[in-house]
């Protein structure tokens, strides 16, 4: 059953969208549109429905917290930048706006029935379902490591008690002790994340335990932005970062959460905090929608319709969409993407071209903020890059301290997005 | 050095006259064909080496003779150091002449002539340098929409609805509200100042690289459109 109807969408889902037809929603009125997922997709793609359509179409959001905190900015948190709640949202002006914010997990899709199942019971029904579930772990990536041991060894690449424990380990490390990083395989969610975080631990370590070290054990050869920060690590924490990467035996990892060891390429070293950021994978419930292949969610560049069902959106992290990388500003463009192709697909509204941009800022030192972005479109066979830029090395200090203004200003842009 | 950047600058602007649409690099299949001609001297893929030419993973956004420990012709190592880097430009003038582009390079390759079977060819490369998912300063993976209109149209009266979907992507940064903390407002602009100074990013007049970026994908229309819009909020 699931097989023809795959087959019989694949060329549905291309026209679909230059087409614009209107569905009216069969015998209960208004359209209804449900996102699982209140996060930087999920929440955007939300308010832009509700907000676009003034009341046409019925919005639904599943989000089990009552309170989100980015990932962006958390590692800012870690440095002493910001205080945990200064990165914490609620869902309250959503709601006021005329989005049903409904404080559960999804746990199932009937993609034939056209429901979400929820943990607390009950079922919600949609003509069009969009997922922004964001990332879960591949389990076994990190040899002795799973999610019970995530007290002993926080990921904190999911935000909020993580990011909390993380800091408290950091400050709580001894004098000259040694925080280890396990950094994660492509694709991740943030590709400058980790190292972003290392700046921002060695930031916190410079002031308050100079003579710690940061050993990085990274099971790739390079990463984004790797000159701006390798030039940063060595003009403002000389000597207390070791990147080992996948030539060194980066990659060649296993951890012991009881006895703090970390053991790189047969080298056991133990470790007075160790943050292991596992290999990573789309949020289970796309998975439990059946419309993963492999790790990701495949979807169609022009509207974030998956490739096994049109009905079906997925954005952010959870996609694989292509070009752009998984983060807040990628999964917040193609939610607006996404907002408008469904409403034009409910109510006829005007459906415009896809574009979509990103831009990564990274903070190294106080005042020193670098950033790369790019632009990308929509191509038959995924979102393109089309061109891009990067802050370059040696810059002035004023030019870094401007980037860094700057992405204080995007910050709050965003989240104002997000939540209203 | 010159000549260099005459010959990108030449290619540069031949490749952008009648461009429609984003068109993808070429296709990768028939390049893999295509690339048979350079397996005497070259390798790509999980394993290749360095042999009588450097083999060529992650040969996009590399800087010309950079590899370690590979030999190159001097007329290459001055290339390199004079920042030639290999993107989809560099490479295809190279691959349709290698010697107009490197005067005394050791490639002894006539060059391949024909525009698509070279697409094709960089489209199959492509695929063995950085994906720009993961290193979002890769290469990009398609050539642009080119959208440089006649200046006359700047005088076009802009549609505000299309200005409110496509100021989604300002609001990313800029707050609706007209607050400035970090990132300029835009709401309530004049709307001819508005179309002014987007042009002038376009036009790489004004510095900032994140909105000559977002400029230099609008068409005019949508210049005006959302000049209209911002303007028109309350
Ligand atoms: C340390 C770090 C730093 C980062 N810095 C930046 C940065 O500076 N800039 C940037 O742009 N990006 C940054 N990111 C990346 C960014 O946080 C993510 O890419 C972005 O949050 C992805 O959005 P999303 O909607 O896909 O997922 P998320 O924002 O993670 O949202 C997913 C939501 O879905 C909910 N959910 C999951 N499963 C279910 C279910 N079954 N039912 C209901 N709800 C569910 C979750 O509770 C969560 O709230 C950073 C990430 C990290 C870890």
């Amino acid at each position: 059953m699931k097989i023809d109807r795959r087959v019989f969408i694949g060329t549905a889902a291309a026209s679909a969208i230059l087409t614009a037809p209107m569905v009216t929603a069969a015998g209960h009125g208004k359209p209804r549109v449900v996102v699982v997922g209140g996060g930087a997709g999920g929440a955007t793609a939300a308010r832009y429905i509700a907000k676009d359509s003034n009341g046409e179409i019925s919005v639904t959001l599943i989000e089990p917290t009552r309170r989100y905190y980015t990932c962006f900015f958390s590692n800012l948190y870690l440095g002493g930048f910001k205080q945990i709640e200064d990165i914490g949202h609620s869902y309250g002006t959503l709601a006021a706006g005329g989005v049903n914010v409904v404080h559960d997990w999804a746990i199932g899709v009937d993609r034939d029935a056209k429901t979400v199942s929820l943990a607390g019971g009950g079922t919600v029904g949609y003509d069009k379902l969009i997922l922004s579930p964001g990332i879960d772990f591949v389990e076994g990536a990190v040899e002795g490591w799973d999610l019970s041991a995530q007290n002993a060894m926080p990921h904190a690449y999911k935000a909020g008690s993580q990011s909390e424990l993380l800091k408290a380990q950091l400050a709580a490390m001894p004098q000259g002790g040694t925080f280890a990083m396990v950094a994660p395989p492509n694709p991740f969610r943030c590709p400058p994340g980790p190292y972003e975080r290392v700046s921002m631990v060695a930031h916190f370590l410079k002031a308050n335990n100079p003579t710690a070290k940061i050993i990085v054990a990274d099971p790739k050869d390079k990463f984004s932005k790797q000159s701006l920060f390798q030039e940063g690590w060595a003009n403002h924490y000389t000597g207390m970062v070791d990147w080992i990467g996948a030539d060194f035996g980066g990659g060649e990892v296993s951890v012991d959460p009881n006895a703090m060891t970390v053991t790189i390429d047969g080298e056991e070293t133990k470790v007075d905090v160790c943050n292991v950021i596992p290999a990573m994978k789309a949020g289970r419930i796309a998975e439990l929608a059946g419309v993963t292949d492999g790790n990701w969610a495949p979807v169609n560049a022009a509207d974030m319709s998956t490739k096994a069902d049109p009905d079906i959106h997925v954005l952010g992290d959870a996609s694989n969409q292509g070009d752009m990388p998984k983060s807040g500003f990628s999964a917040n463009s193609q939610a607006k993407v996404c907002a408008n192709a469904v409403r034009g697909a409910l109510t006829g509204s005007r459906v415009f071209p896809a574009k979509f941009a990103n831009t990564c800022w990274s903070l190294i030192d106080t005042d020193d903020g670098v950033k790369v972005g790019a632009t990308y479109e929509a191509t038959d066979e995924k979102i393109a890059k089309v061109d891009g830029f990067i802050s370059a090395t040696g810059e002035s200090a004023e030019l870094r301290k401007a980037t860094y203004e700057e992405s204080e200003g995007w910050y709050a842009g965003i989240t104002a997005d997000m939540f209203g | 050095m010159h000549t260099l950047l005459v010959i990108i600058a030449v290619l540069t602007a031949t490749l952008a006259v009648g461009k429609a649409g984003a068109s993808e690099l070429g296709d990768g299949d028939r390049g893999a064909a295509v690339f048979a001609q350079c397996k005497g001297c070259h390798q790509v893929g999980p394993s290749a080496k360095d042999r009588i030419g450097p083999n060529l993973n992650g040969v996009f956004g590399r800087r010309a003779g950079e590899i370690d420990g590979f030999s190159y012709s001097k007329s290459m190592a001055r290339a390199g150091a004079d920042n030639l880097i290999w993107t989809q430009d560099t490479l295809d003038a190279f691959l349709e002449n290698p010697k107009a582009l490197v005067s005394r390079t050791r490639m002894s390759f006539r060059g391949i002539k024909d525009a698509a079977d070279r697409s094709d060819l960089l489209a199959y490369l492509r695929r063995y340098s950085d994906d720009p998912s993961n290193i979002p300063e890769a290469e990009p993976t398609i050539t642009g929409t080119d959208h440089s209109v006649d200046p006359e149209i700047l005088a076009i009266q802009g549609d505000p609805e299309y200005g409110e979907y496509l100021s989604s992507e300002c609001t990313t940064c800029h707050q609706i509200d007209g607050s400035d903390d970090g990132i300029p407002s835009i709401t309530l602009w004049p709307e001819e100042d508005f179309v002014v100074a987007m042009h002038a990013y376009k036009e790489k007049v004004r510095p900032h690289p994140v909105m000559q970026l977002m400029a230099s994908r609008l068409s005019d229309e949508e210049i005006a459109a959302l000049a209209a819009y911002f303007k028109g909020l309350e």
